[in-house]
């Protein structure tokens, strides 16, 4: 869920292109000698009961720390990995890609955009070999020589890599990180998609021109009507380039809304920890003199805790945490968090729409 | 702050290579780093802010080499060591004593296959041989204390801490011997926020209550913005700026180091209007004429293809540089 509309009775709108429902993901992990004695089945907990939807023209971020499942969700949804519960639907129906065909016609709608640009593009080949494969693999050469370098003219256009007859024929060693990063952008756009997936695009490229990559998906968004998924660990840049904004922690999403919002008025104690703890130039307190914002570490998602999964570093942990992990709570704005603290009246300054029906609804 | 130079770097030069080939990592590094202060170094990937750490502990590995300059190292009693003509022996000592090193990633750095007691006492052994076993126990848990670990962590292997724990032990080896200044190499890099918020306010504690000084390299300015009292911007193996924490936030004078400020989206105020820089860094090997930076400069003019700018404090502001023909 990542606007203002209530998950719970409103239906797939017409915009909504990719829709996560309650998508969960354990991976088994090898059973040992002492696994087999106690006939017990180990996972790591992944991610667990995520619900999100991308919509047309808009970028909707994914901001967790290492480890909390972002990539995870952002592999799922792109079909490489099965689920093991739930329902990825691709513009109202259930999608299963599954392999061969079918796994290309889901592609050819969503594609995936990874971290490092130095290793998703291969070195023995040119960009024009890895565009022209994409094009062909998704039937968009178009018939003869002309059309197809018209093709991949427009492509390496899109992505400002002009002109483009001065990067055709260059191999990703002889060109900078953020060129390469373009490159791996126009070849998702190859196929003609109308998601994006793009997985920490920016983290592996210098500080100066981050900044021009994010600026050409923001540019795409509006140009193509692409849905995007922005996966980040920097809340800050969720703020300058995501419309909306969801928080995750430990393969669960505990807080969404409007990036302004999510950023502004952070809901979840998480997403306050977090917040409190990027670097901000214009900190006025001292450090030594500010108070202690948080301590410990993510949990094991092999053994997570009971509850909520913060809990055990969470400062104002209740007893009910403890045991009842929290469905969504609606807050003024589309802001939602899951968390207690917003149960009921407990909610200060916001509206509580805590029907627990539609709640727990909002959640499975 | 008393401006008590602890290390002084001048005209500091680095190649790579030695032949036709070599290119100049570090080019003409004047910089002082007082005592008590911590200053940041900020650059994009091969500005030269790594070698410029190698080249100061006289780490760099070949084909590094030093080609020109001078490091001083200043005692607290007042004298002078020449870091770059220490015999080998004395640098053994110089080394880790006096000065010492947080590398990027500590992932790399701890031994896998030894448990942190053994390399925290391993220090103390090969610095301080006077010391016991049991001292040296006492010591290694006195120094995990001080990164907020307890001491039932001596015995894990590196594989057994998560990262952050790895980070602190080597913030904890690095202040074994309490040296006067520690170098810290992009030390939260891989970090999450917030551990790397732990660890930097653990490392502020810890230099109010130790009294040493940091160069902190790192790529994200606002970082250093936010945990430096100087800054010094590094661009094509040059300095390009360096002053106050505040005033380089505040009024940035190199076009670089404007650039790199706008690139940071801020989490909080307004919703300022985000430039970045066009173009990419420069690699080492073609770096452009005269202001390496003058390709990717929107107030590039006349001079700036032909000359070299040199580091000197702007008319109206003493007591900072900046190396750019606008100011000068």
């Amino acid at each position: 869920m990542t606007t203002s509309d209530h998950p719970g009775h409103a239906p797939s709108g017409t915009d909504v292109v990719l829709e996560a429902r309650g998508v969960t993901k354990h991976f088994p992990l090898r059973r040992t000698a002492r696994d087999l004695v106690a006939r017990r089945r180990r996972s790591v907990h992944a991610v667990d009961d995520v619900s999100l939807r991308l919509r047309r023209g808009t970028v909707t971020a994914l901001v967790g720390e290492s480890g909390s499942g972002k990539s995870t969700v952002a592999r799922l949804l792109a079909q490489l990995h099965p689920l093991t519960s739930g329902e990825i639907r691709l513009g109202g129906e259930p999608a299963v890609a599954g392999r061969g065909r079918s796994f290309r016609r889901y592609v050819r709608r969503v594609q995936l955009i990874f971290q490092d640009p130095f290793a998703s593009l291969n070195p023995v080949h040119t960009v024009r070999y890895h565009l022209t494969r994409a094009l062909k693999i998704h039937g968009r050469a178009g018939s003869g020589e002309t059309e197809l370098e018209q093709n991949l003219a427009d492509l390496l256009n899109r992505v400002q890599l002009t002109p483009p007859q001065q990067f055709l024929d260059k191999f990703p060693h002889e060109l900078s990180g953020g060129q390469r990063q373009r490159v791996a952008i126009a070849r998702a756009l190859g196929a003609d998609p109308q998601v994006l997936l793009a997985d920490e695009p920016v983290s592996m490229l210098d500080v100066s021109i981050r900044l021009g990559v994010l600026n050409l998906l923001r540019d795409l968004k509006e140009r193509l009507h692409l849905a995007i998924l922005y996966i980040t660990h920097d809340i800050a840049s969720a703020r300058y380039f995501a419309d909306t904004t969801l928080v995750m922690y430990a393969g669960r999403i505990v807080e969404g809304g409007d990036s302004e919002r999510v950023t502004q008025h952070p809901a979840h104690p998480y997403t306050q920890l977090l917040i409190a703890s990027a670097p901000d130039p214009d900190r006025v307190v001292a450090e030594e003199d500010q108070e202690e914002t948080g301590t410990g570490e993510p949990p094991s998602l092999i053994t997570p805790p009971a509850g909520c999964r913060f809990h055990p570093r969470c400062p104002k942990a209740m007893e009910r945490c403890r045991t009842e992990p929290p469905p969504r709570f609606d807050l003024s704005d589309g802001q939602w968090a899951a968390c207690w603290l917003y149960d009921g009246a407990a909610a200060n300054g916001t509206e509580p729409v805590a029907d627990p029906a539609t709640a727990k609804e909002a959640t499975r | 702050m008393s401006a008590e130079p602890v290390l002084t770097i001048s005209g500091l030069n680095v190649d790579y290579g030695t032949d036709a080939g070599a290119v100049h990592a570090l080019r003409d590094i004047d910089l002082t780093l007082n005592r008590g202060e911590v200053l940041g170094l900020a650059g994009e990937s091969g500005s030269g802010k790594s070698t410029l750490a190698y080249a100061v502990t006289r780490l760099l590995s070949p084909p590094g080499v030093i080609t020109g300059g001078e490091v001083h190292y200043h005692r607290p009693g007042g004298d002078r060591v020449d870091i770059l003509s220490l015999a080998p022996r004395r640098l053994r000592a110089f080394r880790w004593q006096e000065l010492s090193i947080v590398f990027q990633g500590a992932m790399n750095s701890l031994n896998p296959v030894h448990t942190v007691h053994s390399q925290l006492t391993d220090v103390l052994a090969a610095h301080r041989p006077e010391l016991r076993k049991r001292q040296r126990t006492e010591r290694a848990v006195e120094l995990l204390g001080l990164v907020g670990i307890s001491a039932d962590r001596l015995a894990a292997y590196p594989h057994q801490l998560s990262g952050g724990m790895r980070q602190r032990v080597m913030i904890a080896m690095a202040l074994a011997l309490e040296p006067e200044i520690v170098i810290m190499d992009e030390p939260t890099t891989a970090l999450d926020v917030v551990m790397q918020r732990q660890i930097l306010r653990r490392l502020v504690q810890l230099r109010r209550q130790l009294d040493f000084s940091v160069v902190f390299i790192t790529h994200d300015i606002s970082l250093l913005i936010e945990f430096s009292d100087r800054i010094a911007i590094m661009y094509g193996g040059r300095i390009v700026e360096q002053a106050g924490a505040a005033e380089i936030y505040r009024d940035p004078r190199h076009p670089y180091s404007d650039g790199l400020l706008h690139s940071f989206p801020a989490l909080h105020g307004p919703r300022r209007e985000l430039t970045g820089i066009p173009g990419s860094p420069p690699h080492l090997s073609a770096m452009p004429t005269g202001c390496a930076f003058h390709p990717r400069c929107g107030k590039a003019f006349d001079p700036c293809a032909g000359r070299v700018p040199l580091l000197a404090p702007p008319a109206d502001g003493p007591g900072r540089a900046v190396a750019c023909h606008l100011h000068s």
